[in-house]
């Protein structure tokens, strides 16, 4: 590993931007393009909707963001101590939603897959999900820029 | 926000999540249905950032023109919004225009 960062927070909505921004600062020393840090703070923003809509849905929780870098890959895990979720293959799927009364999308698992280059999910009923991802940031030569 | 003909105009500006989302939804809501209006134009070119709440925001906004038998609209050009506006298959449903004169002009 080459660098890491942890940050707790406090599962208010308010909390979304800066946790996303911070997530996007750390990754920006691998010389992202914009596109490729846009990608990060929205799959980052997805996950901790998330976990303060569904995990953390009964009373505020805290929220974990552990961001490391290795070569030119950053890894991402969100975690929270929340509800867990029941059946993970359903919650992934395209437009499911738990709460569509509060007009969510139910994209948020497919933005993470497709803004991310691997996605891996665990959580345990009553004990909280951890959302594992990781992005390869392409070498500056491999750009057109 | 502003209003057209029988149209809201709703200008976004900053950021689009969760925490943004609900005011925004409330504000678009009261005035909408305050003055009698048919169309809603949400222009999006400058928010700086939108997640998957501002597609459930989309969604529910095309819900309510599409019962008080009116359109939803969507002006945008920054590349980062239309990327997710394209994967999330809304524009199968919903036309979008890079400016604003073009939406109105076209509808």
């Amino acid at each position: 590993m080459e660098n890491y960062m942890k940050l707790e927070f406090l599962s208010k909505s308010k909390n979304e931007s800066f946790s996303r921004v911070v997530v996007a600062a750390f990754a920006s020393q691998l010389d992202p393009t914009l596109e490729e840090l846009s990608d990060i703070k929205t799959a980052v923003s997805e996950a901790v909707t998330n976990a303060i809509i569904h995990g953390y849905e009964y009373g505020e929780g805290l929220i974990t963001i552990e961001a490391s870098i290795r070569e030119n890959e950053i890894e991402i895990i969100v975690k929270d101590s929340g509800k867990g979720i029941e059946n993970i293959e359903e919650a992934m799927e395209p437009f499911y939603t738990s709460k569509p009364n509060l007009e969510r999308s139910g994209m948020g698992f497919t933005v993470m897959e497709t803004f991310m280059d691997s996605l891996v999910v665990e959580s345990k009923k009553g004990e909280g999900t951890v959302v594992k991802m990781t992005k390869q940031i392409k070498k500056v030569s491999d750009k057109e820029r | 926000m502003e209003i057209f003909e029988d149209s809201l105009i709703v200008k976004l500006k900053g950021e689009l999540d969760h925490h943004a989302a609900e005011e925004i939804r409330k504000k678009i809501d009261n005035y909408y249905l305050a003055n009698d209006l048919v169309n809603i134009i949400l222009e999006l070119s400058e928010l700086t950032f939108m997640d998957s709440s501002g597609i459930g925001l989309i969604m529910g906004r095309y819900k309510i023109t599409s019962e008080n038998k009116g359109e939803l609209i969507l002006v945008c050009e920054r590349e980062s919004i239309k990327k997710i506006l394209n994967m999330s298959g809304l524009l199968k449903m919903v036309k979008l225009y890079p400016r604003l004169d073009l939406a109105i002009t076209n509808n």
